[in-house]
């Protein structure tokens, strides 16, 4: 297979306006026969549907939470990107692409990036004419900040809630849609299979997870927008519901996954602090502009934090990269971070954590100002904690965060099936090998709210005289008889182990060997490793409660049981990658000081895998990545 | 620490529920009342019983999913905390421990103690935006909205919908929430043009999702994770009665 990207003719600045003056439209009254299912309801769900509800189109939207409102999109903190230039502080849309190509480790394709920094600045408008509180400044302008990897201020924050307010905004122009009918809504439906008609994207079979019962819906074309899989790790930054069940059971039936194993790993969570513990909480990025990091110079110290004088402590970011500091992107944040815990210098009851010290700023802005920009975090901090973070510093350590990877999609968002989108955490995105800080929560609504509206429709204009698409047929009743199998099975197996058991079991056996770091031995030994785990899931889980009622065990079976298939995919794409690049860190290639050692010679394209049946070997094919505008370099932060 | 709980179970909304007992023992203080309650269906599973439904997803007190009574007090002991915010360090070693479902007649029990909150979408889809297509919008700094004004809004927009006002009112009155909203969008510029509107249409849909009335008790404003004022509720009162007047002109 090859692997066409579509990307539109002519310069850089100018594809995205010429992909839109050529693609097809399709008239109004046209529209109301075509059907589009989306599934997912954060800031890529929400936009898109109520985008394509107000065009016209008859959509349904499902979520798998009890409102679309809770969709994890609404955790989001730190802030949202745009190259408005507002701080006249030298940013630029074409600055933006810049860092963020260079951020992702120049493996992100260019004509994408360089649309999400173009798109950036109509988001900002978007959401400030819908009612998104941002932060401003006295005089009634808009406030930035800025944040990891860049040096300039871009990001537009609501304190630390702009997730939520962001969320907030497209969950209510969906329920405005869904008050005018245009929008149906599903929630508490869980989406666990894709139904192909003569190898198009026609509809989706859901369960129903408060009745248990199973359901058909056909569409003219089906949006993912599931958000990302890095709850596989168990501990993570993520919602406990987060999964990547949707976007595996479209790989399953065709669609390529890209990119699975670059894993994003966030600096600034909080440590894990026993075996109970079922998420790790992330404090905001945004902390890191007035926080500053270390670790004490002293091995095996058992000093308290304020006891440690100044010069026994390691500003390590500040030491090892002094233009970024403390703002030095994530992966090499939490790279920085794990050598120093590795080494014995880490702090807290476990050793597993470094300090994130506010004293300095507290004494040069005064306690009010900081808690005016991030007593929400610290309010947090001290719920979860129980410690004061303006008395003492915080401690923070690294958690896998946010999924790089995930359905491969060409220019159009669109994957190797037709008919089938990918949009937001879902598809393998424009962050490259590794995200900046508030690129996100962008690339997400942009997706929504500006580009899939274009790109669908020049698809659907294509679909005007299918006419309705029936789920009475041969392919929709084999998509529902394998699923009720599915349920079937795992209420039978009846075993000892529960569910979450597995799901912790294979999270650990990721962080050790397809985490922060990796090398080949661990790879193999993993792929190994979960393939027995996934015998022993099949043989010994238990499942209580019956399938045709709520049963969240239910719901959590066949989340994990793709995880399975999801990390051992990881493990593969990790090993085939001798390079090290972003959140892929594999230890045979860094240089004598611990840097990455990038190949580009043999590593400058996109890794993106085909599903060869159970117990084959996934298949790689391999998408070039062609820089004109600029020729990658090395990324130093120093 | 050890722990007695007293579990509201009930099997789907037709079901007639009872509470049972359960005991935990060797917790941790430091763990959160949902990985408490995480320990407690994990035994549950493993001895062969079905496990305690109940709601949640983020866990970082942001998403509104995780509502339920504890001892009588929606989301628990502390003020202002959801449930997933709540650690065991705020209970006594050997204390009993009462879970209930959220009670109001508009949020039906659907199992345990997971309830159906969909009226309040219903309340935001009648009305809780501002109608503006994708697309359309001026540049955001064409409009200046002053540094207070914007954090006003905020302190209202940060209603995280998790139905603990209703769950704490005696009339089951959705107030807080829906004048949360009016008031976000009401103070800002953009949201102004529908105020009429929006809160006639809010209010209707609140009275015919079977919520009370607000009889200004203001125990919701205890209770509220986000810690929304009940002026908030004034001012709806304000909206409405401004909305009626010029309707009547
Ligand atoms: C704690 C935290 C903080 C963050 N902070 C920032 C930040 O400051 N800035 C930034 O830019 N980014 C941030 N991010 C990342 C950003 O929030 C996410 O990448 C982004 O919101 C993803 O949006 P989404 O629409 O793709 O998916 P989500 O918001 O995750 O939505 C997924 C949707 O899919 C639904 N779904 C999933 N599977 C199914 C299924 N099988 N059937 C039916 N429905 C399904 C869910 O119900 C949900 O509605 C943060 C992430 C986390 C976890
Ligand atoms: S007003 Fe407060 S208590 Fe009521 S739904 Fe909103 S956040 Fe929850
Ligand atoms: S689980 Fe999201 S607020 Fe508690």
């Amino acid at each position: 297979m090859i692997l066409n990207s579509k990307i539109p003719e002519g310069p850089l600045e100018k594809k995205w306006e010429n992909y839109k003056k050529t693609a097809k439209l399709v008239n109004p009254a046209n529209r109301k026969k075509l059907e589009v299912i989306v599934v997912g309801t954060g800031l890529a769900g929400s936009s898109v549907a109520a985008s394509l509800g107000e065009m016209g189109y008859n959509v349904k939207s499902f979520c798998f939470q009890d409102s679309p409102r809770r969709a994890h999109s609404v955790a989001a903190q730190g802030g949202v990107n745009a190259a408005k230039n507002y701080k006249n502080d030298g940013d630029s849309i074409y600055r933006m692409f810049a860092d963020t190509l260079k951020g992702g480790d120049f493996r992100a394709r260019e004509a994408n990036v360089y649309r999400m920094a173009e798109c950036s600045l109509n988001l900002i408008d978007q959401a400030v004419a819908q009612g998104v509180p941002f932060g401003r400044e006295y005089g009634g302008y808009l406030n930035n900040r800025s944040f990891g990897g860049v040096q300039v201020s871009r990001t537009f924050y609501a304190r630390g809630q702009t997730g939520q307010q962001l969320l907030l905004g497209a969950y209510q122009a969906l329920m405005r849609q869904v008050g005018k009918k245009s929008v149906q809504l599903f929630s508490r439906h869980e989406m666990l299979d894709l139904v192909l008609v003569d190898g198009k994207a026609r509809g989706i079979v859901v369960r129903n997870l408060d009745t248990g019962e199973i359901e058909r819906h056909a569409a003219h074309a089906v949006i993912l927008a599931t958000g990302g899989y890095g709850k596989i790790y168990y501990l993570s930054t993520l919602a406990m519901g987060c999964n990547g069940s949707a976007i595996w059971r479209a790989h399953k039936k065709g669609a390529l996954m890209a990119s699975p194993s670059w894993i994003q790993v966030h600096p600034t969570s909080l440590p894990q602090s026993g075996d109970y513990q079922s998420k790790l909480t992330l404090m905001s990025e945004s902390l890191r502009n007035d926080g500053r990091i270390w670790v004490p110079l002293n091995e095996n110290e058992t000093r308290k934090a304020n006891d440690i004088p100044e010069n026994e402590r390691d500003y390590y970011l500040e030491r090892r990269y002094p233009a970024f500091g403390n703002l030095a992107p994530r992966d090499i944040s939490s790279r920085a971070a794990k050598e120093r815990i590795d080494a014995g210098f880490g702090i807290g009851p476990l050793k597993n954590a470094v300090y994130l010290d506010f004293s300095k700023a507290i004494k040069e802005q005064g306690k009010e100002k900081i808690q005016e920009k991030y007593g929400n975090l610290f309010d947090m901090y001290l719920k979860i904690t129980g410690y004061d973070a303006y008395q003492e510093p915080m401690m923070i350590s690294p958690s896998a965060h946010f999924s790089m990877g995930g359905l491969w999609v060409d220019y159009e968002l669109m994957t190797t099936i037709p008919g089938l989108f990918a949009l937001g955490e879902a598809n393998f995105a424009d962050h490259g090998a590794n995200r900046l800080g508030a690129n996100s929560l962008l690339q997400a609504s942009v997706d929504g709210y500006f580009i899939a509206p274009y790109t669908i429709a020049n698809y659907l204009s294509q679909e005007i005289h299918t006419g309705k698409i029936s789920t009475d047929t041969p392919e929709f009743d084999k998509a529902e008889s394998n699923i009720k199998q599915q349920i079937e099975d795992f209420i039978r197996i009846n075993g000892t182990k529960t569910v979450d058991y597995f799901h912790k079991t294979l999270g650990k056996l990721l962080y050790d060997y397809c985490g922060l770091a990796r090398n080949e031995e661990g790879l193999k030994y993993a792929i190994g490793e979960i393939k027995k785990l996934k015998q022993e899931f099949y043989r010994d889980v238990k499942v209580s409660g019956k399938g045709n009622t709520m049963n969240t065990e239910l719901e959590k079976a066949g989340r994990v049981a793709d995880y399975f298939e999801i990390g051992e995919l990881m493990c593969y794409d990790a090993l085939t990658r001798n390079e090290s690049c972003g959140a892929h860190f594999r230890e045979e290639f860094q240089t004598p000081d611990g840097e990455a050692v990038r190949n580009d010679a043999e590593f400058q394209f996109i890794s993106a895998w085909a599903w060869a049946g159970e117990n084959n070997e996934p298949e790689l094919i391999k998408e070039p990545l062609v820089f004109e505008e600029i020729q990658p370099t090395v990324r130093s932060y120093k | 620490m050890d722990l007695h709980l007293k579990i509201w179970r009930q099997k789907d909304r037709q079901s007639e529920g009872q509470l049972v007992n359960y005991n935990l023992t060797e917790l941790n203080p430091h763990m959160s009342f949902l990985e408490m309650l995480d320990i407690l269906n994990e035994k549950l599973i493993v001895e062969g019983d079905e496990p305690v439904e109940f709601d949640h997803d983020c866990r970082e007190g942001i998403c509104g999913q995780c509502g339920m009574m504890i001892n009588g007090i929606a989301h628990g002991p502390l003020e202002h905390t959801t449930t997933c915010q709540l650690h065991l360090r705020s209970f006594k070693d050997g204390e009993t421990v009462l879970i209930e479902p959220f009670r109001a007649e508009a949020f039906p029990v659907k199992r345990d103690l997971k309830v159906d909150r969909s009226a309040f979408d219903r309340i935001i889809s009648s009305g809780g935006f501002v109608s503006v297509n994708t697309g359309q919008a001026p540049d955001a700094t064409a409009i200046a909205v002053t540094h207070q004004t914007a954090e006003e809004a905020f302190d209202s927009a940060a209603c995280i919908g998790c139905g603990a006002c209703v769950a704490t009112c005696k009339n089951g009155s959705a107030a807080l929430f829906t004048s949360a909203k009016v008031t976000h969008l009401v103070l800002l510029p953009q949201g102004k043009e529908e105020r009429s509107h929006r809160v006639l249409n809010m209010v209707k849909q609140m009275d015919a999702e079977a919520f009370g009335h607000c009889s200004n008790t203001e125990a919701c404003e205890v209770e509220c994770p986000q810690g929304i004022s009940v002026l908030n509720i004034a001012r709806m009162n304000y909206e409405y009665n401004r909305a009626l007047f010029f309707r009547k002109l």
